[in-house]
């Protein structure tokens, strides 16, 4: 081992997670767990991309009222995600076609990828977490 | 006979197995990520229009509106709240929950 790597204690290593979304919100507790684990990962200063593709685009959806079915309405803490510095967030157009919406239809701004620019984002990651 | 169906159409296959063994007559109640079936636009809206000539197609309000879905109903398709889904129950000789 050189110098150089005992003085590096892996503290200021910075790696690029992608947090990959495919499942709507409220039918499994997927998408709510995969916030939870994103606002976690948010506090350790990483390279994060939040990406929603197939159902997952579902969790974007405005005008969500979870009064009706009596669970947490977690759709407004997206809102809140470029305060811990998650700013990257990326939708397929595909995934947004299949299901009758547009980008108007989301409750935060987001990145509209195609399919081959998606695939290339994926590949350049260093760790996939996915929900 | 009351199918019920609970699965998105966009990732299991359970609507489209419903869909094909539904009997003309029958009843098909949508409930929690079924119901964007139901929507505009969506991928399975052309198959439950079709299917509504021969079946009574309806999905859950409460969980439209927790999807933000509540605006987006497809035309023909009955909304119901809790009330409505326990009259289908009793309504119906026997039920089918296609899990």
């Amino acid at each position: 081992m050189s110098d150089m790597d005992m003085e590096d204690d892996g503290s200021g290593v910075v790696k690029k997670f992608m947090f990959l979304n495919r499942k709507a919100p409220h039918g499994t507790v997927y998408a709510l767990e995969g916030l939870e684990v994103v606002l976690i990962t948010a506090a350790f200063d990483q390279d994060v991309s939040l990406v929603f593709t197939d159902d997952g685009v579902y969790q974007l959806m405005k005008g969500i009222d979870t009064k009706g079915i009596e669970v947490k309405d977690f759709s407004k803490t997206y809102r809140a995600l470029d305060g811990y510095d998650i700013e990257k967030l990326y939708v397929d157009q595909a995934s947004l076609d299949a299901r009758g919406l547009t980008e108007d239809d989301l409750i935060v701004d987001v990145t509209v990828l195609s399919n081959d620019e998606m695939a290339k984002l994926m590949d350049e990651q260093d760790v996939v977490i996915s929900f | 006979m009351l199918h019920i169906v609970n699965k998105s159409a966009t990732e299991r296959g359970s609507l489209e197995s419903c869909l094909g063994l539904a009997t003309k007559g029958s009843a098909v109640l949508l409930i929690e990520d079924a119901v964007y079936a139901a929507t505009k636009g969506s991928a399975a809206a052309a198959k439950i229009q079709a299917a509504a000539a021969d079946l009574k197609i309806y999905a859950l309000g409460p969980d439209l509106a927790a999807r933000g879905m509540a605006g987006r109903v497809l035309d023909g398709i009955n909304v119901v709240d809790y009330g409505g889904f326990v009259d289908l129950v009793a309504e119906h000789r026997n039920c089918q929950s296609w899990l």
